[in-house]
């Protein structure tokens, strides 16, 4: 096995800004608002680093999928500990179409070039919500997958992967090569410290387009329009829980 | 004529004037990151931009086109940045280390870890090595806890700059990698209980042992940020030296370990007070000469007071986004407190206060990083005087805003401006250092005029002409012209008629200063109230500088919201442009604008009665 781990991280729009739409709700606004790597990448990032210090793999290499700014997402996940980086270049109108199914078919394309023992992604991006591309990514390599993971450990060839579903817990062995995707309980990712970060300038990042992995990255969706959510309504006081059911019944919720 | 050949200037003058740092560079090994090691030299000094202000010019390739960093460099801080942002809004509980009047363990543990203890240590030992820019720039986010930010500043700024500076190669190698890396905690020990602002005075002894290799030092140190928990101290004392024969009592520093005290040595600390009773340090550990020291001190207290100027900025910006956010929602007489003109006023004021105050800081971190190393001490100065009154004034009408909700706990305000009441005393007061800023120009412009008043008096005829020539224009009433503005000026055409005012008080600056050594020649020392008024013009002259190159270069490069850095600095600059008019005016012989004589009667009589002087207004007579 190559002891070689892929990890994805996105560079999606900080969980702290409060988020506009475009006045010709083609999108939201992402002109000079701040960015920054999608926390559960993040979470992902850690896992591989977590490994590759207790020695059961050799390698972290960090994959992002965008325009110039993603290679800052990726050194980031340098200064957590990845040791090298790829980033896939998509700019403009490509970039803005983007989605799971071209990104998952990039990450398998890398996955069988890099001979990847493991590929680590966050289980979903905090601004499409999409959680496909660990899915979809796995079934395109024909890799068993270990998704929502809330607890990784690897037994000799095999990693048992607790996840967290619906009903509760869920604890399976798969085998590897494999596709896992980090849940928010997986670990507490580490801060980049500001030593770390000067290393991290000496690391290298490869650059690729889609293109040299044979991959088509043409969208088969097209987004017809973005709106606000619908403000909230004021509410309604009732005096009595007679009242409130009798309501709740003319509202027909009940 | 003019006798101003035999300008004295008193001790006031000392901090640090013969001096000046170098740095010598070191040949880049990878991409374009220069590491500038400093050490005293004592030379005559190399002043940067402000001392020609004083002969009413403007040092232009200095300051225009404001500083620049490569795109690899900016890229870096906003990596370095992201971190430490995320660290103080997620790991920082200010309230609580207010309320406990301590710093966690595990903050000052994550601190450490993130690098934040070595900020400009070389990276050979041991730090992160980086320069005065970025060290401004992680200074605006640390300022978010006032706790926090002095504990660092007086760690770094000063407790360990002066082995940086001025220590030896041994020492640096010994001490500095396990202060950088926060392990050892770093203090600085000048001020006594009787020796504050006049530092020169310190009564703390190091004599010499017998055996000649040993130090023991007696005596006690006041208001020692650190103390309590500081592994490595540099402490200032009075140590005897021989000077051509005869034996003078000068200064010296010394590195001061705190576990190796020997059995008699005690080290005792209560809230910011250290004595020490018979501490022994080793004569390996004088950093610098013996005798030496006083330079030392103003030279490390020089180099670290322009951070003040990012760190207020930064704060004063999270204010302002509290506040607005308060402004926006609260409502009043049916309108948002927004709406209403006193409001908008403050909000006006914070953000003329951040601009000024950031664009101060940047200019003087920027020439500091320049190689050769100018002086900058004269900058440094004027932007913590800015910066300390504006953030008090800012943090003052930003609970304002608040009201009644500004003023409980409950809410960060009064925190901050408690925090901010500090800012315009310590690291030298700012009547000390109004009196630097003034005397150190003063003493500049003295020279140079007398040095024309030879040139003179050997016959130089066209030099003769030149000044005439120069009085008879000002007697005409035609504006200055400094080359600010026009085909080739510097500033950029939108920002002319603020360049132009510039031009006009620098001119008028320059004849007031020529008036002044001319009226007052060595007294001018002990004119106080005349001193604040230069110094304050000239800090107002700096700080329309740092503004005009900034928006001048913002509007160049087409950075967003251009349109908004103008309309400050507009604002601004036609603001002081009256303040400097007036004072200047005071400044002039016998100006009935100026109330000094009164002032000083005032409190004459006041000191001499202990208290207030009036009869009760109910009081009777008959």
């Amino acid at each position: 096995m190559s002891g070689r781990v892929l990890v994805g991280v996105k560079r999606v729009i900080d969980y702290a800004v409060k988020i506009r739409v475009k006045p010709d709700n083609s999108g939201v606004v992402t002109d000079g608002v701040k960015h920054s790597m999608n926390p559960f990448c993040e979470i992902a990032v850690e896992e591989a680093v977590k490994l590759k210090e207790k020695k059961f793999i050799k390698e972290v290499v960090a994959v992002s999928c965008g325009p110039q700014q993603a290679q800052e997402t990726i050194r980031t996940a340098l200064a957590m500990g990845a040791d090298r980086g790829i980033h896939v270049e998509v700019t403009g109108k490509d970039y803005d179409t983007l989605g799971p199914l071209q990104v998952s078919k990039i990450f398998a394309a890398l996955a069988k070039k890099e001979d990847a023992q493991l590929l680590i992604l966050g289980k979903q991006a905090i601004d499409d919500d999409c959680n496909q591309t660990g899915q979809m990514t796995a079934a395109l390599l024909d890799w068993p997958q270990g998704t929502f993971a809330s607890e990784v450990s690897l037994e000799g060839d095999k990693i048992k992967v607790v996840r967290e579903i619906d009903g509760g817990l869920e604890t399976i062995k798969i085998n590897t090569p494999a596709v896992l995707t980090a849940d928010l309980r997986l670990n507490t990712p580490r801060y980049a410290t500001l030593p770390n970060i000067m290393k991290a300038k000496k690391k290298k990042i490869a650059q690729v387009k889609p293109a040299d992995l044979g991959v088509d990255i043409t969208s088969r969706l097209e987004v017809l329009r973005v709106d606000e959510p619908p403000q909230r309504l004021a509410g309604v006081t009732v005096e009595t829980v007679d009242d409130l059911v009798a309501k709740l019944k003319e509202s027909g919720t009940i | 004529m003019m006798n101003v050949n035999r300008y004295v200037l008193s001790r006031s003058l000392h901090f640090g004037q013969r001096l000046v740092s170098r740095s010598t560079r070191r040949a880049a090994t990878d991409a374009e990151r220069l590491q500038q090691r400093r050490s005293i030299r004592t030379q005559s000094r190399n002043l940067a931009y402000a001392k020609d202000l004083f002969l009413g010019q403007v040092n232009k390739a200095e300051v225009f086109p404001y500083p620049e960093i490569g795109n690899e460099e900016v890229e870096e801080i906003n990596q370095l940045v992201a971190p430490v942002e995320k660290f103080f809004s997620e790991e920082v509980d200010s309230a609580k280390i207010d309320r406990e009047a301590k710093i966690p363990e595990e903050t000052l543990n994550g601190l450490k870890e993130l690098g934040l203890f070595g900020i400009m240590v070389p990276e050979e030992y041991g730090g992160l090595g980086l320069s005065n820019t970025v060290y401004a720039r992680l200074a605006e986010i640390t300022s978010l806890d006032g706790s926090i930010a002095v504990t660092l500043a007086a760690h770094q700024a000063i407790g360990l700059k002066g082995i940086l500076i001025a220590g030896n190669e041994a020492q640096k190698q010994k001490y500095l990698p396990k202060l950088a890396s926060g392990e050892h905690i770093a203090a600085f020990c000048l001020t006594e209980p009787g020796s504050g602002s006049d530092a020169a005075s310190i009564t703390t002894r190091a004599t010499l042992s017998e055996d000649g290799k040993h130090y023991l030092i007696n005596g006690s140190k006041f208001w020692i940020s650190n103390g309590d928990m500081a592994d490595v101290m540099t402490v200032f004392a009075r140590t005897e030296v021989v000077v051509d024969g005869v034996k003078k009592d000068k200064i010296s520093a010394f590195i001061v370990e705190r576990d190796k005290l020997g059995i008699r040595g005690r080290l005792a600390f209560s809230a910011c007070e250290v004595s020490f009773d018979n501490v022994p340090v080793p004569v390996e550990n004088v950093i610098g000469e013996v005798g030496g020291g006083f330079k030392v001190a103003m030279n490390i207290l020089n180099s670290g007071r322009f951070s003040m100027g990012s760190s207020s900025a930064g704060m004063i910006k999270k204010l302002i986004e509290l506040t607005s956010e308060y402004a926006a929602t609260r409502k009043q007489f049916n309108k948002s407190l927004g709406e209403f003109g006193m409001i908008q006023e403050k909000f006006a004021l914070m953000s003329i206060n951040a601009f000024v105050m950031e664009s101060m800081a940047y200019l003087t971190a920027g020439m500091m990083d320049r190689p050769g190393l100018p002086d900058c001490s004269l900058e440094a100065a004027m932007v913590k005087v800015f910066s300390s009154e504006g953030g008090w004034i800012c943090t003052s009408e930003a609970l304002q805003i608040l009201g009644g909700l500004g003023y409980t706990k409950n809410y960060p305000y009064e925190r901050y401006v408690r925090d901010c009441r500090i800012l315009p005393i310590f690291e030298g007061t700012n009547e000390i250092l109004r009196m630097y800023i003034a005397l150190t120009g003063m003493q500049y412009a003295g020279k140079v005029l007398t040095g024309k008043i030879k040139e003179m008096k050997k016959g130089n005829i066209g030099l003769a002409l030149g000044m005439v020539g120069k009085k008879l224009r000002a007697s005409f009433g035609s504006s200055a012209d400094l080359g600010l503005t026009g085909k080739d000026g510097v500033v950029h055409p939108s920002l002319a008629q603020s360049a132009k005012k510039f031009e006009q008080n620098v001119d008028l600056f320059g004849s007031t200063v020529e008036s002044l050594l001319y009226r007052y020649g060595k007294t001018l020392v002990d004119e106080q109230l005349i001193l604040k008024r230069v110094a304050d013009v000239l800090i107002n002259l700096y700080a329309m500088t740092a503004v005009l190159s900034r928006s001048s270069r913002s509007i160049s490069i087409g950075l967003r919201n251009h349109d908004h850095e103008v309309l400050l600095t507009n604002t601004f600059c036609s603001d002081a442009f009256f303040k400097n008019n007036y004072w200047m005016t005071q400044l002039q012989k016998h100006s009935p604008e100026n109330n000094d004589a009164n002032i000083k009667k005032i409190a004459r009589e006041v000191l001499e009665n202990r208290a207030y002087v009036c009869s009760h207004p109910l009081e009777r007579t008959f």
